[in-house]
C-alpha cells in the first residue's frame, strides 16, 4: 500500500436505470502509484470511472481525492482539481484539429506553458505532430488514442484515468501506448488503469484490483495477481 | 432613369438575405450544441428592435448626434436580446435538457406567445415608424438602385459574420462550443462548464439577432409586435436550406433564400400571366423548405441526416 494517499473510494454504489452497476466497492490509489482495474466485460469498471470523473453520480460511499470529498462536484470542477479521464471509445474532438484537442485538453488552465506541453505533447506523440493541422476523426484509430491521451496529460493531471486503451489497436501500437503509460507513470503522475487486457495492466501496474458483478473480489500486488490461479484461470486465458 | 428589375431584385435578395442570414446563424448555433430549435428566436428579433426603436427615439429627441444615437440603440438593443437569449434558455430549456425533444418545442413557441404579448403590452398593437436619422440616399447600381441602409445592411452583415466565424474557429469560447456541439460528455472531461457555454452561445446568437432586427427596422422604417414571427419561420427555413447546425450553411442558407424569393417575386407575375401577384413573396419561401425537407433533408452543406437521441 501506498504511504500517501491520493484516491480513496469507500463502498461506493453507484446505480441506473434500476440497476446496480456497482454494490459498494472500496479501492485507494497512491500518489504516484499506477494501479489496475481488471474484469470481465460488464463488471463495472467503466462505471467506476464515470462516477470518478463525475459523469454519473454515485448514489452512496465515499469518494476521497486528495483530501477532499468529490461528492457535490461537478463533472467539470474534478478537471482542475487534477482528475482526467480518457474515457472508453477515446471520446475525441473528430472535428476539431490535433492541435485543437490538445488545446481543449488544457481548457482549465490559464498558465503561459500550455504551448510548451504541447510542444512536450509533439515530442511524446511525433506522429501528432506531423497531423497536428489535421481534423482529428481523420486519424487511425491508434493516432486517435494518442489524441485522446496526450489531452488529458494536457490539463497536468495529478491522477490519469484509462479506460481500455488498449482496445481495437494493433500490437505494435498498444505496445508503443503502454511504454506511454510506463513513461507518464514515470513523471510521478498516479494511475489507474482500467483494461480488459489483464495481463498486459498487470505487468505495468504496482497494485491491482479484481472486479466482478460490481465488486471488488480480489486485491493485491500486480505481481501476486499475476500469479494467483484464479486471475490466471479467468482473465489470462491459462 | 430606367430601373433594371432583373439586377433590382438581386439587390433586394441580397440585403433580404442578410438579414435572414443573421437570425438563421442563430437557429443553427442553439441547434449545433442542443438539437434544438429554438422557435422564440423570431421574437428577440423583434424585442431587438422595439428596444432600438424606443432607445433611438429618446436619445434623438435629446439631441443626441446621430451616428452615435443609432450606434448606442443597437448596442442597447444588443445589450437587451443577449439578456433575453440567457433567460429563455434558463427559463424554458435548462429545466428540460434531459427531456423528449417535444417538450422543449412546445416551450419554445409558449416563450414565443409570452414574447408577443409581452411586446404588444409594452409597445401597443399599433405599426411605429423607424426614425432615421440619416439620409438615406439613392445610389445607382447597373442599372438598378441601392438605398445606403441597403449598403450599410450588407456590409454590417458581413462584418457581424465574419466576427462570429473569427469567435467560433479561433477562441478558446469557440473551440469549447464547438466541442460540446460534438461530444459534451468529453467536453465536460476536459474542464468544459457546459452550462455556460451553452448561455454563452444563446447569447451571441440573440446579439445577432438584435442586429438583424435593427437592419429590418432601418430598411422598412416600420416595427411591429408580431414582425419577428414570419421573420423568424423564414431565417429557421435558411437554416435548414443551408443545412442546420452548420454556420456557413446559415449563411449561405440565408443569402439563396433572400434571392429566391425577391426574384421569385419579381417575375411571379410575368410568369403566371398575371394570375399570381408579388404578394405571394412568402410562398417562396415554404415552398424551398418543403423542396429541401423532401429531396435534402440535411440541407445544402449539412452532413448528418441523423436523429439525436
Amino acid at each position: 500500500m501506498a504511504e500517501n494517499t491520493l484516491l480513496e473510494v469507500r463502498d461506493l454504489k453507484v446505480s441506473y436505470g434500476g440497476i446496480q452497476a456497482l454494490k459498494g466497492i472500496s479501492l485507494t490509489v497512491g500518489q504516484g502509484e499506477l494501479v489496475a482495474l481488471i474484469g470481465s466485460n460488464g463488471a463495472g469498471k467503466t462505471t467506476t470511472l464515470k462516477a470518478l470523473s463525475g459523469l454519473l453520480h454515485s448514489t452512496a460511499g465515499k469518494l476521497h481525492y486528495d483530501g477532499k470529498s468529490l461528492h457535490h462536484m461537478p463533472a467539470h470542477q474534478r478537471v482542475s482539481a487534477g482528475l482526467a479521464l480518457v474515457p472508453e471509445g477515446r471520446g475525441i474532438f473528430a472535428r476539431l484539429s490535433v492541435a485543437e484537442n490538445l488545446q481543449m485538453g488544457a481548457y482549465t488552465r490559464n498558465d503561459s506553458q500550455v504551448t510548451e506541453d504541447i510542444e512536450r505533447m509533439y515530442a511524446l506523440f511525433p506522429r501528432l505532430a506531423e497531423r497536428r493541422a489535421q481534423l482529428a476523426g481523420t486519424l487511425s484509430g491508434g493516432e486517435q488514442q494518442m489524441v485522446a491521451m496526450a489531452r488529458a496529460l494536457m490539463s497536468r493531471p495529478k491522477l490519469l484515468m484509462l479506460d481500455e486503451p488498449s482496445m481495437g489497436l494493433a500490437p505494435l501500437m498498444v505496445a508503443k501506448i503502454f511504454e506511454t503509460i510506463r513513461a507518464v507513470a514515470a513523471q510521478g503522475v498516479s494511475i489507474l488503469l482500467v483494461e480488459q487486457n489483464a495481463k498486459l495492466a498487470l505487468e505495468a501496474a504496482q497494485r491491482g484490483y479484481v472486479l466482478e458483478g460490481g465488486q471488488i473480489t480480489l486485491e493485491d500486488s500486480a505481481a501476486n495477481l499475476l500469479g494467483s490461479d484464479a486471475v490466471r484461470k479467468a482473465y489470462l486465458g491459462a | 432613369m430606367i430601373v433594371d428589375i432583373f439586377v433590382q431584385q438581386i439587390i433586394n435578395g441580397i440585403v433580404q438575405g442578410s438579414v435572414y442570414a443573421l437570425v438563421a446563424l442563430g437557429y443553427t448555433m442553439v441547434y449545433g450544441i442542443l438539437g434544438l430549435i429554438n422557435f422564440a428566436h423570431g421574437e428577440v428579433v423583434m424585442v431587438g428592435a422595439m428596444v432600438a426603436l424606443t432607445v433611438l427615439q429618446a436619445l434623438l429627441a435629446a439631441a443626441v448626434a446621430p451616428l452615435l444615437a443609432i450606434l448606442l440603440s443597437l448596442l442597447a438593443a444588443m445589450a437587451v436580446c443577449m439578456a433575453l437569449g440567457y433567460g429563455i434558455e434558463r427559463v424554458a430549456y435548462r429545466p428540460l435538457r434531459n427531456a423528449p425533444r417535444l417538450a422543449p418545442l412546445i416551450t419554445a413557441i409558449g416563450v414565443s406567445i409570452v414574447l408577443q404579448n409581452l411586446a404588444m403590452m409594452i409597445w401597443g398593437r399599433e405599426y411605429h415608424a423607424f426614425p432615421l436619422p440619416l439620409d438615406n440616399a439613392l445610389h445607382a447600381l447597373g442599372g438598378a438602385i441601392i438605398t445606403n441602409v441597403q449598403i450599410a445592411i450588407v456590409l454590417v452583415a458581413v462584418a457581424v459574420m465574419a466576427l462570429l466565424l473569427l469567435i467560433v474557429h479561433r477562441t478558446r469560447l469557440g473551440r469549447a462550443m464547438r466541442a460540446v456541439a460534438e461530444n459534451p460528455a468529453a467536453a465536460m472531461l476536459m474542464g468544459v462548464d457546459i452550462n455556460r457555454v451553452i448561455s454563452a452561445t444563446f447569447m451571441l446568437g440573440s446579439a445577432l439577432a438584435a442586429v438583424a432586427g435593427f437592419m429590418v427596422s432601418a430598411n422598412y422604417g416600420i416595427v411591429h409586435y408580431y414582425m419577428g414571427f414570419m421573420l423568424g419561420l423564414k431565417a429557421f427555413t435558411a437554416a435548414v436550406l443551408g443545412g442546420i447546425g452548420n454556420l456557413r450553411g446559415a449563411m449561405l442558407g440565408g443569402l439563396l433564400l433572400g434571392l429566391i424569393e425577391s426574384l421569385g417575386a419579381g417575375y411571379i407575375g410575368d410568369l403566371s400571366g398575371g394570375f399570381f401577384g408579388s404578394n405571394y413573396q412568402d410562398v417562396f419561401a415554404f415552398m424551398v423548405l418543403i423542396a429541401v425537407l423532401i429531396f435534402r433533408p440535411s440541407g445544402l452543406l449539412g452532413e448528418r441526416v441523423a436523429e439525436r437521441a
